[in-house]
């Protein structure tokens, strides 16, 4: 039996503080494809962004286990967070490069691979601004592209767009989706928004309040490509309505 | 973008030692300088003239230039001032060096701050010109013992300035750099010191007027040569135009250096004067 590309089992976590401690998740259980879409949908402190900690290695669990393809050190993962997180002393053109100089790739291999991730995410002419002069969004698509340029095996995205005007907000999930589409990474993405789950996710997963724990999993059996249409089907709206009931 | 905050959680009462005043003149316009400076010149030639004041008191600008010019014909002032900037650069170089990294092993290890911070605060409390006599009289009368002197003065501003810099890191972007495997090295090299740099930079610009302190407190206490040595022979020898014309080359050596850092400083972090348009 070959080993699943992501395995969470009994994942606990507990934050020590001088009042005893903080429990934060508590017996999350789930597996993953390295192909599939992942959404977290929850109510805020239930433990999302902790979960995203532990399974990208930047915190050890209080109990349980993390497994990637049968291993215990996790794959290469790119992280884009809320806020862009860019470095301000980088321009964009630097910023996406980041990852790629840490791995030691060669200057010119770089470039080349710079220049047409920034072609994709439509940012030509801004290659040398500084993060300071770029509006959210724009910030935001140099996060993502940093997170992608690696070709991470897995992708975590922690409410990316949270911070983003609505309109923005769906552009940019669409692009997501085609960036995705050419890569094919594993990724979880954690969101408040039901409906951009459904449209971008293969599954979605519903965490109940803090101690989080996993209240549903939910496939969503849309057809892929989507397109912004798909929210006025009655099998949307159906998942929908599902969803936000178990939400509330 | 507020990037450093400045309140920081340490025993050492951390203040970002700045000096705005100097950063507001150099911005000025300099014809304005120029002309508060003739203003200055007028004044002070009036001054003498009206007070008939004897020239070992306060001597006539004429006076002054006269000693000026013989002192650079005769080389005496170059000499003197080289040496005065090297002990101000060694020190300077020898204190940011120790200071930074001190610093940063501090911002590092919460341990080691709560072991050592008490000795540095206490440290502060004793004056340069106390220890100075010490270091002359362990080190010598020459150029290493004022160099130490200097590094002593520019110790503490670069440190406190080293320390903040270094933990106003932004913490999700040390995620970042472990997510992507980075190692210590690369962590310090693309994260920790561009994030620290403009702080740091901080640090120098006052460091480097206050080496200049350090060396002519340094030259006071025992030397035989040095800007600060030329004054303490102008004093015996009343002769003031020479103590005038040390100390004119002493500021200038001050605002040039600081000059020389703030330019530098700019050139590097670019990036945080540039805003959206
Ligand atoms: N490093 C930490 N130390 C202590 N408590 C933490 C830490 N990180 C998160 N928490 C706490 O854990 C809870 C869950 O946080 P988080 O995972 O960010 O929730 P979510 O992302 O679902 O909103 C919150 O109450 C938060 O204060
Ligand atoms: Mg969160």
């Amino acid at each position: 039996m070959t080993e699943p590309f992501l395995k969470v089992e009994d994942l606990c976590m507990t934050f020590r503080d001088r009042k005893g401690g903080l429990d934060v998740l508590r017996g999350i259980n789930f597996e993953m494809n390295e192909q599939e879409f992942l959404c977290v949908l929850g109510p805020s402190g239930s433990g999302k962004s902790t979960l995203l900690r532990l399974i990208a290695g930047l915190l050890k669990p209080s109990a349980g286990r993390v497994r990637y393809n049968g291993s215990d050190t996790p794959p290469q993962v790119g992280l884009v967070f809320q806020q862009a997180n860019l470095m301000p002393w980088r321009t964009v053109r630097q910023n996406i490069a980041l990852p790629l100089e840490i791995m030691g790739i060669e200057k010119a291999e770089i470039e080349r691979r710079v220049a047409e991730m920034i072609t994709m995410i439509g940012l030509e002419g801004f290659s040398d601004s500084w993060p300071s002069q770029l509006s959210g969004g724009m910030a935001q698509r140099v996060a993502i592209a940093r997170a992608f340029i690696q070709k991470p095996d897995l992708l975590l995205l922690d409410e990316p767009f949270g911070s983003l005007d609505a309109l923005t907000r769906e552009r940019m999930g669409g692009e997501l989706l085609n960036l995705w589409q050419a890569q094919r990474t594993a990724v979880i993405m954690v969101t408040h928004s039901i409906s951009e789950a459904l449209l971008l996710s293969d599954r979605v997963l519903v965490f109940s309040r803090r101690p989080g724990s996993i209240a549903r999993d939910v496939s969503v059996g849309l057809m892929r490509p989507r397109k912004e249409e798909l929210r006025y089907t009655p099998e949307f709206q159906n998942l929908e309505r599902n969803l936000r009931s178990t939400l509330q | 973008m507020a990037n450093y905050n400045h309140q920081e959680q340490t025993d050492l009462r951390l203040q970002s030692t700045d000096k705005p005043a100097l950063e507001y003149l150099a911005r000025r316009n300099g014809w304005l300088v120029a002309v508060s400076l003739v203003l200055f010149v007028v004044l002070w030639d009036r001054i003498v003239n009206w007070g008939h004041l004897p020239a070992f008191l306060l001597p006539a600008p004429q006076a002054v230039w006269k000693k000026l010019v013989t002192m650079i014909s005769n080389g005496m002032l170059l000499d003197h001032a080289w040496v005065t900037l090297y002990e101000v650069l060694l020190g300077l170089a020898l204190g940011s060096l120790l200071a930074s990294l001190i610093g940063y092993a501090l911002a590092k290890s919460p341990l080691l701050e709560k072991m050592f911070s008490p000795y540095l605060v206490a440290s502060q409390a004793i004056p340069t010109v106390a220890i100075a006599p010490l270091l002359v009289i362990w080190f010598g009368p020459g150029v290493f013992s004022k160099i130490l002197v200097c590094a002593m003065t520019v110790f503490f501003p670069i440190l406190v300035n080293t320390m903040i810099g270094f933990r106003a890191v932004p913490e999700n972007l040390g995620d970042l750099m472990r997510s992507m495997r980075a190692t210590r090295l690369q962590k310090l090299r693309y994260l920790e010191i561009p994030s620290a740099l403009p702080v740091l930079f901080g640090g120098l610009r006052i460091g480097a007027t206050l080496s200049v302190i350090g060396a002519v407190v340094g030259e006071f206490v025992g030397s035989d040569q040095g800007l600060g040595f030329l004054i303490n022979v102008g004093r015996g020898q009343y002769d003031t135009p020479l103590v005038f014309v040390s100390i004119f080359t002493l500021i200038l050596m001050a605002l040039c250096l600081y000059g020389i850092a703030m330019i530098v400083e700019r050139r590097i972090t670019r990036w945080k004067t540039i805003h959206r348009d």
